[in-house]
């Protein structure tokens, strides 16, 4: 009898607990799309700034975000999945592998301001690239590769090995196994993480302080010529993405709407985040579909 | 012709094989240049953090214990001292928090997703962590200052902003972390050892208590160790809520700092060289040998997982 009270008690703490954790989500997502959803507008989306006086948006933020995260994929998405293959289909058991395996243990466990510092000092100082696209671009490849090193390892070790076994058979060579057998079958898991670590990046603000920079100058939207200053698609200009935006003004923001702002920002910032995970999950099952002739992803 | 088909099917097949020869090469060089730039990346990020971090005590002068147990941080006053103890502390006293908050929490959502209801349970929690690792700290912050630092300013004396603050918000940013690494483990636990101990007559919460949770704790503490390592290294949620005052803090509801948000106010604010600048970079350096040290505890985790 006491053993089943105890079972009883146990079950509705854990059943409690849980349901917790989904109530605070509830609230969390509830809370900021509420707050925020009612001051987005397009004007809100598209104007620039305003340091003290108050309606100021979030529109040259909500570019260089996003035109980072295309720069920092551009970047890490093919080392990424160079190491990556390298570590799931060449690398042999051994002193070496290990070796590589802690330092992406090390590097996808830094905290993101050290990689910040890091990226202040050595692209932003030493090589001279100042704060621009580029610095940050690069220090989140610091921060990415390891993710996406482990998300292209994961993705080739779960093809079936009798398909590499089949094309061996067939007397191909190993790297023609990897890009034409293996890799298709990888590719929708390869995608969904990438989609996935992109949201994470598109979120990232503590190392681009340091390294974008904490300000974004006059941007015009006609010019598209990537060399000159005022450019959008310069790429060595300093940009202020939408999460160091956020926190710009919950720190020191001047103007007397500030608070709207920076709900109505962190509801785009949630939103996007949202997005992203939802076209993780169908990318990842439309290319698993056009590629293989299952239906279904395991 | 049959004797002719033969020789240009083996001019064909060789000519083939050399083709194939060149490609594996390109891709094996390519393969290991990536690999090579990973090793590049952690050797000169480690170098340079340790030589800039390591100047506060060789140009400087500043001495270790002066700097690791010194408890006033004054790095402008006539008499400039850099003991960063407060931020240490700091750091530390909000990261144990946070874990403590959250594992239990954590473990009892892996319990419910593996063990209490797994089929609806992880439909209904998987979405639930993916979207919670998946929110960005800046918005934690925001979030930190708008609901949880009023509602502690109402509740309990003080300002609202503090350590309380810090570690609450810290906490639901590593749920994700120590949920899914517990779910994990749970899942993968052998059925055998829990259709034996129902066997035996045993409670499903006799079971989870003395089967399941011993047999995995290795695992599950895993989680918990990734969790602070998240924890330790987060800059700005925490710099949003804890108030930021250079101090060691005596009650949970005061201001106080951590390593990284000192680093993130006073960065920008300090020249390249200055001895408080180096002091920065020293605290980066603590991060980075707590991150190595967040890493070797994890390895040993599961090291003795694969014992058992």
């Amino acid at each position: 009898m006491k053993a089943k009270t105890a079972d009883k008690i146990a079950t509705v703490v854990i059943v409690t607990f849980a349901l917790l954790i989904v109530a605070v989500l509830a609230g969390l997502l509830g809370y900021i799309l509420f707050r925020g959803v009612s001051h987005i507008s397009w004007d809100f989306l598209t104007s620039v700034p305003q340091k003290i006086r108050a309606g100021g948006g979030i529109g040259p933020q909500l570019f260089n975000s996003l035109f980072l995260l295309v720069l920092t994929l551009i970047i890490t998405v093919p080392l990424g999945l160079g190491a990556g293959i390298y570590m799931a289909e060449y690398a042999r058991p051994g002193r070496i592998t290990d070796f590589i395996r802690l330092i992406v243990e090390v590097l996808s466990s830094f905290p993101s301001i050290v990689v910040g510092l890091f990226g202040l000092l050595l692209i932003v100082n030493i090589f001279g690239l100042g704060f621009s696209l580029v610095s940050g671009a690069l220090a989140l490849t610091v921060f990415n590769l390891p993710l996406m090193v482990r998300i292209t390892e994961q993705a080739f070790r779960s093809v079936p090995t009798q398909q590499k076994e089949a094309g061996f058979a067939l007397g191909l060579s190993k790297w023609k196994i990897v890009t034409t057998v293996l890799f298709p079958v990888a590719l929708p898991a390869i995608i969904t993480g990438t989609i996935l670590s992109a949201g994470r990046v598109f979120g990232e603000a503590a190392a681009l302080m340091f390294t974008a920079g904490m300000s974004s100058p006059r941007l015009d939207f006609t010019n598209w010529n990537p060399l000159s200053s005022n450019s959008p698609l310069n790429p060595f200009r300093p940009a202020e993405t939408l999460a160091v935006h956020i926190w710009k003004i919950n720190s020191e923001g001047l103007a007397p709407d500030a608070t709207q702002i920076a709900a109505g920002a962190s509801a785009v910032l949630v939103i996007m985040v949202l997005l992203f995970n939802l076209a993780a999950r169908f990318f990842g099952r439309f290319i698993y579909r056009k590629l293989t002739a299952s239906r279904r992803m395991n | 012709m049959v004797q002719k088909t033969k020789v240009l099917s083996g001019k064909n097949s060789k000519s083939r094989l050399e083709k194939h020869h060149i490609e594996d090469l390109i891709g094996r060089s390519y393969m290991s240049f990536c690999v090579l730039l990973l090793i590049v990346a952690i050797v000169s990020m480690v170098y340079f953090v340790m030589s800039k971090g390591l100047s506060t005590f060789a140009v400087n002068k500043v001495s270790v214990s002066e700097f690791l147990f010194g408890t006033t941080w004054s790095p402008e006053g006539d008499n400039p001292s850099y003991g960063a103890f407060p931020f240490i502390a700091g750091s530390f006293v909000t990261t144990l928090l946070a874990a403590l908050i959250a594992s239990p929490l954590s473990i009892c959502a892996a319990l419910f997703m593996t063990e209490i209801v797994p089929g609806w349970g992880k439909k209904l929690l998987q979405p639930v962590i993916e979207l919670l690792s998946g929110i960005p700290s800046v918005v934690y912050g925001f979030v930190g200052l708008s609901v949880i630092v009023p509602f502690l300013r109402n509740v309990f004396p003080g300002q609202g902003i503090g350590v309380a603050a810090g570690a609450l918000v810290l906490s639901v940013m590593i749920l994700p972390t120590i949920t899914s690494v517990a779910a994990d483990a749970l899942s993968a636990l052998p059925n055998n050892l829990k259709e034996s101990s129902y066997a035996l007559g045993a409670t499903r919460w006799q079971t989870i208590a003395r089967v399941v949770l011993p047999t995995t704790m290795p695992a599950i503490m895993t989680g918990v160790v990734l969790g602070m390592a998240r924890a330790f290294g987060e800059a700005l949620a925490v710099q949003m809520v804890i108030g930021n005052a250079p101090f060691i803090p005596k009650s949970l509801f005061e201001s106080a700092s951590t390593l990284t948000s000192v680093i993130t106010l006073s960065m920008g604010n300090t020249t390249m060289g200055s001895p408080q600048n180096n002091a920065l970079w020293s605290m980066a350096l603590v991060l980075m040998l707590m991150t190595f040290l967040f890493v070797f505890v994890v390895r040993l985790l599961e090291k003795r997982r694969a014992i058992r």
